[in-house]
């Protein structure tokens, strides 16, 4: 489906340069776009490398074990093929409670790693579990409790009351990520194939990129 | 109840250094020095790994905005909002959200400009960007990291929970503030 939605934007794109007549706009645009992907990746990576830091030293002390039991229950009724402490639900639970915090510059570098511990346990390399997929489903939905950039921008406009917009915020989330779970647990249930067993990996280690020149 | 919170924001972040390598050093005598420089060298491959996959969707979604397209697409939904009665000036956003986080927090804040933080625009507005994230970042994001190139499903989830998430914050807003 990233497939079809990628060439679409570029075709159309392209469609309607045409019409308009404005091929060098979307020339820009396009060597635009390159550089604004670099530089988003390049931002990515002092916020990357510190809190990948962390997150070792919380793994090795035993913190991010002591994170997944605390929501375990949950945590297992959305991933039941992960299994049992392996790393992943660890770095999972530490990206959802960056989420629930705002503290979006953490929650990031925690969802890559949990994906890696997840891409470690994955019988195809190239296929998204469907652990990936609920991780993905939770992130993108992302249940924030306070909107922090929102209400920055909504004093600077003078608002009365700028913080108003929470209570709303939380309810459309709240809906938008169960909307997200159910979805989620639907194709799962659709896409159920012969069961697949995973191997239970004890430690694990990253696999970044590695599989891409396959 | 704001102050509260962004006071507990601006606290959690030290909280967190400061309390990840101090237990790790003086309960578990770990090497934190060492440890963190050794995690910290993933973090550089990953996210350079990362550019193939987001140089490749930003070319596509700078062109989508710049070429028009994405205002004859608002053009074509925009009589099936004058029909509910609710303001189109939101729709942009509902396309824009899970395309492209800047894109649609710029569009944001710009209607916030023009209509005022205090009005229904507004408010919708700022629930809408508030609420969900950007899908196609964060598919790009997290899978590129692995290499993964079948996405399955993940992004039909997304973009169906970003559906909700319009709808439920336009609802919402008309119900509480209307």
């Amino acid at each position: 489906m990233v497939n079809w939605i990628w060439l679409f934007l570029i075709v159309i794109s392209v469609v309607f340069g045409l019409i308009n007549g404005d091929m060098d706009a979307i020339t820009q645009a396009a060597f635009d776009g390159a550089k604004s992907g670099v530089t988003i990746s390049f931002g990515l990576i002092s916020i990357m490398v510190f809190w990948l830091g962390m997150m070792k030293i919380a793994e090795e002390a035993g913190l991010l074990n002591k994170l997944s039991r605390l929501l375990y229950p949950f945590v297992r009724w959305l991933f039941p093929d992960v299994p049992k402490n392996h790393p992943a639900l660890g770095y999972i639970m530490s990206n959802l409670s960056a989420n629930l915090f705002g503290l979006g510059n953490a929650a990031t570098p925690m969802g890559i790693k949990a994906m890696q511990e997840l891409q470690s346990i994955n019988p195809d390399k190239h296929t998204a579990t469907p652990a990936m997929c609920t991780l993905l489903a939770l992130n993108t939905s992302s249940i924030t409790i306070v909107p922090t950039t929102l209400i920055a921008i909504r004093m600077n406009y003078n608002s009365a009351n700028p913080a108003e917009i929470i209570g709303t915020t939380l309810a459309a989330t709240f809906i938008a990520t169960g909307a997200a779970i159910l979805a989620d647990r639907w194709y799962r249930a659709r896409d159920k194939g012969p069961p697949v067993t995973y191997p239970s990996a004890t430690s694990s280690s990253p696999n970044i990129g590695g599989e891409a020149h396959g | 109840m704001v102050n509260l919170f962004s006071q507990i924001s601006a606290y959690m972040i030290p909280a967190i250094i400061v309390f990840i390598p101090l237990y790790a050093m003086v309960r578990k005598k770990k090497p934190v020095y060492e440890l963190f420089v050794d995690g910290a060298k993933d973090g550089f491959d990953t996210a350079i790994g990362i550019i193939p996959h987001l140089v490749g969707m930003m070319v596509a979604i700078s062109m989508f905005r710049a070429s028009g397209a994405m205002d004859a697409m608002l053009m074509a939904v925009k009589p099936l909002f004058d029909w509910f009665g609710i303001p189109s000036e939101v729709l942009p956003l509902g396309i824009l959200r899970p395309i492209t986080g800047a894109g649609s927090l710029a569009f944001t804040a710009d209607l916030i400009a023009t209509h005022g933080p205090d009005s229904m625009i507004g408010r919708i507005a700022s629930t809408i960007q508030g609420s969900t994230d950007t899908t196609l970042y964060v598919l790009t994001v997290y899978f590129g990291a692995v290499a993964i190139r079948n996405s399955k499903y993940a992004l039909k989830v997304g973009l169906f929970s970003d559906l909700v998430g319009f709808v439920a914050a336009i609802v919402i807003c008309m119900l509480v503030f209307g």
